[in-house]
């Protein structure tokens, strides 16, 4: 059997006597749009973080690309081509928004020793600054170039922070929550942002909207509890009686 | 609304050039000048503004730009000292030899001190870079070879090509261009990647991480070069006296330097020589009328923290757009 893009096996992580993640394991197959299921506290953004290499898990071995990354930190997993969003918007609030995706252009140069360049001024470097511009345009940004991020409106950030994610070029996209805190207008617009980047790059999403989800995804992942319950298609997920118990019954009560 | 503000992004207008323009022509005509009024000593004092500006702006480098707040930047200015008294001890007088070889082993040593002490942050880091400084002084009092609590002190000023250093305009000149040549190439590098990378890690450590930055290597990188200039002011500061003293090294040199850098504008360019050019001139002021002048330094502090929180030369920027925009 090949390999995923991404295989998780076996992973656990314990906070003190809490066990956030016990012998999960999963794959992700190059070009799907995998949804991560389940309610809250369930884990899932601690696989993220383990995944992304913000955290270490305690057992278990994360591959990607046929490369354990389980002891790599998280900027060398990033060049490995592993990138992430978070829950709450994560930019740089007082940059403008061309600033912030430039930053993100120039973390993948490597010439003249990547940003280990002392003289030339950055704004003059045409490269960076017009492929950070494309990529504002990409996630539906154009001609908010020069606004301060932290001034944008909530949604608007979150698209930053997707073209932040995807200036870094990522053979792997892990989305926390793309449309938390966002109103129905604003969740049906990155909603479509999202259907178009999964035509382009692997993505791992998770997400609470189910509606989102079943449009979204190719396949599912349920988990709760910490523990991985189910991996199938969304139709096969809708129909699972323990899932259906664990989590889709939660929403309808 | 966004439009009309400004990116945090630290940006460079030409007015701002000519203005540094003007003052460094200003400067360099203040030695010829103070000696037409028969003010020959304050040629001598102007230079250690300039030097203690350059140790200053080094400092605020590491602090305002780089977002480490360092307590141990003596260290490397006292070892730039050092070194240029023991190379002249050894009979290497050349200023072309020895102050390259202070600034390198002042860079060597934050090196070694920062490689550690990044791996701390906040209160920590604080502690760290203290107790490495300390233990420095420490080592430098105790060796006998060295001047022990004396200090070493130079038989004369390195010896600077056809150019007498011994002459208080010349070396006064020597230290406004190494000044000047400190500021300018800070102000490439802040520009440059690698500046937008450190204004960045600054706002936001983790989201650079998470573009891919490895993170501690940009501030260990910051921390260099701020101790390398610090190096080659502390060559300056020991030919301005002709002794390398332990005192340079102590802890309350750093406190000094620190509190140049907050007086003057944490993270301005000329923050650094701001607060060193007011605490000197207020020291040499009032230190004429009063034993107890740190008394005023503390209020002048308050003053600062208070009213001018981004410090001195923030305060003057504000002064002059203000009259800009009239």
């Amino acid at each position: 059997m090949s390999g995923g893009l991404l295989d998780v096996a076996g992973v656990g992580r314990h906070f003190g006597g809490v066990h956030a993640l016990s012998d999960v394991s999963l794959r992700v197959t190059e070009g799907e749009v995998h949804a991560l299921i389940g309610p809250n506290g369930a884990g899932k953004t601690t696989l993220i973080h383990q995944i992304s290499g913000a955290q270490t898990p305690d057992a278990g071995t994360i591959r990607f690309a046929g490369e354990d990354v389980t002891r790599l930190s998280m900027h060398t997993r990033v060049t490995r081509g592993i990138a992430r969003s978070w829950q709450v918007t994560n930019v740089f609030a007082r940059f403008s928004a061309l600033d912030n995706v430039a930053l993100a252009v120039q973390g993948r140069r490597r010439d003249w020793g990547g940003s280990f360049r002392f003289w030339v001024p950055a704004d003059a470097e045409r490269a960076i600054v017009d492929e950070a511009a494309a990529w504002l345009a990409e996630v539906g940004l154009a001609g908010r170039e020069a606004a301060i991020a932290g001034s944008l409106a909530h949604g608007e950030q979150r698209q930053l922070e997707l073209a932040l994610a995807l200036a870094t070029k990522p053979r792997l996209l892990l989305l926390d929550e793309p449309m938390a805190g966002m109103g129905p207008e604003e969740s049906e617009r990155v909603v479509g942002l999202i259907e178009h980047l999964g035509r382009k790059v692997t993505l791992l999403l998770v997400e609470h909207d189910m509606d989102a989800v079943f449009r979204l995804a190719d396949r599912v992942s349920v988990l709760v509890g910490g523990r991985l319950i189910f991996t199938g298609l969304p139709d096969e997920v809708r129909a699972h009686p323990e899932v259906k118990k664990a989590y889709l019954g939660e929403e309808l009560v | 609304m966004a439009a009309s503000e400004k990116s945090a992004l630290y940006r460079q207008s030409a007015r701002r050039r000519a203005l540094a323009v003007v003052a460094l022509l200003v400067l360099a005509a203040l030695p010829p000048l103070l000696q037409a009024l028969g003010q020959d000593f304050y040629v001598s004092f102007a230079a250690r503004i300039l030097i203690f500006a350059l140790a200053a702006t080094s400092l605020n480098f590491i602090v305002g730009f780089g977002g480490m707040v360092a307590f141990g930047h003596a260290a490397f200015f006292g070892a730039g000292a050092y070194a240029v008294a023991i190379l002249a001890e050894r009979g290497v007088v050349s200023a072309f030899v020895a102050w390259p070889a202070a600034a390198a082993l002042a860079g060597l040593l934050s090196l070694a001190v920062g490689a550690v002490s990044l791996r701390t942050r906040g209160v920590y880091f604080i502690m760290i870079t203290l107790a490495f400084a300390q233990m420095i002084y420490y080592l430098f009092v105790s060796l006998q070879a060295w001047g022990g609590d004396d200090g070493l002190p130079l038989m004369a000023r390195s010896s600077f090509g056809p150019l007498d250093l011994g002459d208080d305009a010349a070396f006064y000149w020597v230290a406004l261009a190494c000044l000047a040549g400190a500021l300018f190439l800070l102000d490439r590098v802040a520009h440059a990647r690698f500046g937008r990378v450190l204004q960045a890690i600054r706002e936001n450590e983790s989201r650079m991480e998470a573009l891919g930055y490895p993170v501690a290597a940009y501030k260990l990188a910051c921390f260099v070069i701020g101790g390398t200039l610090a190096g080659l002011a502390g060559a300056l500061i020991a030919n301005h006296g002709l002794l390398a003293s332990p005192n340079l090294l102590h802890w309350t040199q750093s406190g000094t330097l620190l509190v140049m850098v907050i007086v003057g504008g944490v993270g301005a360019l000329y923050g650094g020589f701001a607060g060193a050019l007011t605490l000197l001139l207020l020291e040499e002021i009032l230190a004429g009328f009063t034993v107890h002048w740190h008394m005023a330094l503390g209020l002048l502090l308050l003053v600062v923290v208070f009213r001018a929180p981004r410090g001195v030369a923030a305060w003057l920027h504000g002064l002059f757009s203000r009259r800009g925009a009239k």
